[in-house]
């Protein structure tokens, strides 16, 4: 975190990767990135694909081990030996395709593999009307008004309030740390608001977040800290304010200043601009 | 049976907190959002079936989930027609209604662990020779051996065990699809209690010799009603609530709706494939002992018409063929289905040839519409949204 450590933050780091590396038979696919996420703050990954997003997020969620380097949990040397060890230590992961399973109701959902069970022996049953008051309540709490029935099957929801069942459900299972891999890329212009909406209500929670993205609009609008990576290395950490839009993207699409990638990548900001991110488009990056 | 039916009474207190953010609502959502509703299609747009959905978007919910519901209905039409054609020649009296609830209760006591298998994703073709490898058990060991009854369950059921183990085991291991594993196995048990009975016995129809409390487990009757349906009955019932109430039963969907995000919510996908592997086996012996103790004869060769009749009445109950949705009432339901067909057509006076034929329209029908309804009240309620 070179620059930026002078900032104090309010609150000490949930999470920090210090050196950290991972080699797939031979080839590095993550070389030396430190990272710091804290509590209450946004912090967005950003990068083109293979720029090693994923395997970063994997490294925080317990999937891979790292080939080198370490990781500290609330300033302890921690191994995430296994997802399950990272839930442990109030990590939540949500994945790209939301994990839900669309014939499956809201309810039974939201406690898959996590059910509230009541009674003993051969009548120890689901406890439906816990399961469904809670999740009614968690979900009520994103502001995720249109889902009233818990027993809707989960397919017949939108993109957006998949993910938002994904991240109710990630929060209300004790997630300090949440991390959401791309989770606004399948989604159109207003359901991304609506995961947008919910990060920042995380946020307000106190909950630190890592948000992937490869939409420098996305990330701007909500993130605090920003890491880019290029080719499975760190290219820049900086703050909320420090860059303008066309730097971020101009380091998201490898550093280089293509002319006509800029032209090309000017025109898609004047469409996107006056529906999206209407505020943080032009100017620096969403100080506000 | 339907899990979210019988869920309603206790699900009731929830709509008080349902209802507490309704407030939020406005001041959440601009206008441009329409809230509240499930189904808002865009006006000149509308897909194929999603001017239907618009104007009945309730009642292609419901049935979406609960296809037994179709099942059902032709349930009924079919007895009635059946009634009307064949109810003066005697298919409404009380001998014919035993009989083929007798053939329905077999197949069924089959078709509801296979169902439960099907909506976990997985496939038991090895349920034939599971029901010949129960009836030899009981061949050898009663009429052969001179041992007891009760001996023959105990080798049949660890015979099951074995079997579903390894069908479950190579499965979840392997990663081989079911459908070849279970074909495998069903070869495998076939030939290997012909050749165990003919070597031992000399013939493929061994006479079975049983009495007293163990035999009127698996032969007696009530009113000329066989044991079978009330063993039938029993089943459905146990296996209804651990679908529709249990963890387990929670974790069978899931893991047919997709086993990946099934593992990664903390489910265990390999043992409720293993689970289920060994209680197809499990019944399809019994089936094999039910037999052998009511037609007094233990034949190895029998119970292969099981592989596919169980597997098509689990289909017309409405069980998803990929996995990951279906209900024990509507694999109950397909199962009488098949038994009024196949009991019915005798009292017609036709050929009763036309079983097959009937039950494989039945079944193409039944697919059909269910693909149709699930497809209609999944995507279409996504539009509104997404526009």
């Amino acid at each position: 975190m070179t620059g930026t450590t002078e900032r104090t933050p309010a609150a000490a780091p949930i999470l920090e990767l210090i050196g950290v590396s991972k080699q797939f038979s031979g080839i590095m696919a993550i070389h030396d990135v430190n990272l710091t996420v804290y509590p209450s703050e946004v912090t967005c990954l950003l990068g083109d694909n293979g720029a090693g997003k994923s395997t970063l997020i994997k490294i925080m969620s317990g999937v891979h081990q790292p080939s080198a380097g370490q990781i500290r949990i609330d300033g302890r040397r921690t191994v995430l030996s296994s997802p399950r060890v990272a839930q442990g230590f109030g990590i939540g992961t949500v994945h790209q395709d939301d994990g839900n399973l669309p014939l499956m109701s809201v309810a039974r959902n939201f406690f898959l593999g996590r059910e509230p069970v009541k009674g003993w022996g051969p009548v120890r049953r689901i406890d439906k009307r816990t399961a469904t008051e809670v999740t009614m309540r968690e979900i009520a709490a994103l502001g995720i008004t249109r889902v009233t029935d818990p027993n809707q099957p989960v397919g017949a929801l939108s993109g957006g309030e998949r993910q938002a069942l994904a991240i109710s459900r990630a929060l209300y299972f004790g997630a300090r740390l949440l991390i959401l891999d791309e989770p606004t890329s399948a989604l159109g212009v207003r359901e991304a608001g609506v995961v947008l909406r919910l990060i920042r209500q995380a946020k307000s929670r106190g909950v630190a977040i890592v948000f992937i993205t490869h939409n420098a609009h996305h990330a701007m609008s909500v993130g605090d800290r920003f890491t880019v990576l290029i080719q499975g290395e760190v290219a820049e950490q900086f703050r909320r304010g420090e860059r303008i839009k066309e730097e971020l993207l101009n380091l998201m699409a490898g550093g280089r200043e293509l002319e006509s990638m800029q032209a090309a990548l000017e025109e898609m900001h004047e469409e996107a601009s006056p529906t999206q991110v209407a505020g943080a488009a032009s100017t620096t990056i969403g100080e506000s | 049976m339907n899990p979210k039916s019988t869920a309603r009474p206790a699900d009731q207190p929830t709509v008080p907190s349902a209802q507490a953010d309704i407030p939020l609502r406005d001041t959440q959502h601009p206008p441009a959002r329409q809230p509240g509703k499930a189904v808002t299609v865009r006006p000149g747009q509308d897909p194929p079936g999603a001017r239907l959905l618009k104007e009945a978007p309730v009642l292609l919910q419901r049935l979406m989930r609960a296809p037994e519901l179709g099942v059902a209905v032709a349930a009924i039409v079919i007895f009635v027609f059946f009634a009307i054609v064949g109810g003066s020649k005697g298919f409404l009296s009380l001998t014919a209604t035993a009989s083929w609830l007798n053939t329905a209760a077999q197949l069924g006591i089959i078709a509801i662990p296979l169902g439960l298998l099907m909506i976990s994703g997985s496939f038991d073709l090895s349920i034939g020779s599971m029901v010949g490898a129960g009836s030899v058990t009981v061949g050898i060991v009663t009429g052969y051996e001179h041992q007891s009854l009760w001996l023959a369950l105990v080798i049949a059921a660890g015979i099951a065990v074995l079997v579903g183990l390894g069908n479950g085991l190579l499965v979840t291991r392997t990663a081989l699809p079911s459908f070849i594993v279970s074909l495998g196995a069903n070869l495998i048990v076939a030939g290997l209690g012909l050749t165990v009975a003919l070597q031992m016995t000399g013939t493929t129809a061994i006479p079975v010799t049983a009495s007293g409390f163990a035999a009127d487990l698996f032969d007696s009757k009530w009113h000329q009603l066989s044991v079978s349906t009330f063993w039938w009955l029993g089943i459905a019932v146990a296996a209804a609530w651990v679908l529709a109430h249990t963890r387990f039963g929670n974790w069978i969907t899931a893991t047919g709706g997709d086993p990946e995000k099934a593992r990664r919510a903390g489910v265990l996908t390999g043992r409720v494939t293993i689970t289920l592997f060994i209680f197809t086996a499990l019944s399809s012996a019994f089936v094999g002992v039910l037999q052998a103790v009511q037609y007094t004869s233990g034949d190895p060769t029998t119970g292969q018409n099981y592989v596919f009749q169980a597997a098509i009445v689990v289909v017309i109950g409405g069980v998803l063929i990929s996995g990951g949705y279906g209900t024990i009432l509507g694999v109950v339901l397909g199962t009488l289905v098949y038994g009024i067909v196949n009991g019915g057509l005798f009292y017609t006076g036709w050929n009763t040839n036309y079983t097959e034929v009937l039950i494989g329209l039945l079944m193409i029908v039944a697919v059909l519409t269910n693909s149709f309804l699930r497809r209609l009240a999944l995507s279409a309620t996504k539009k509104g949204v997404t526009r």
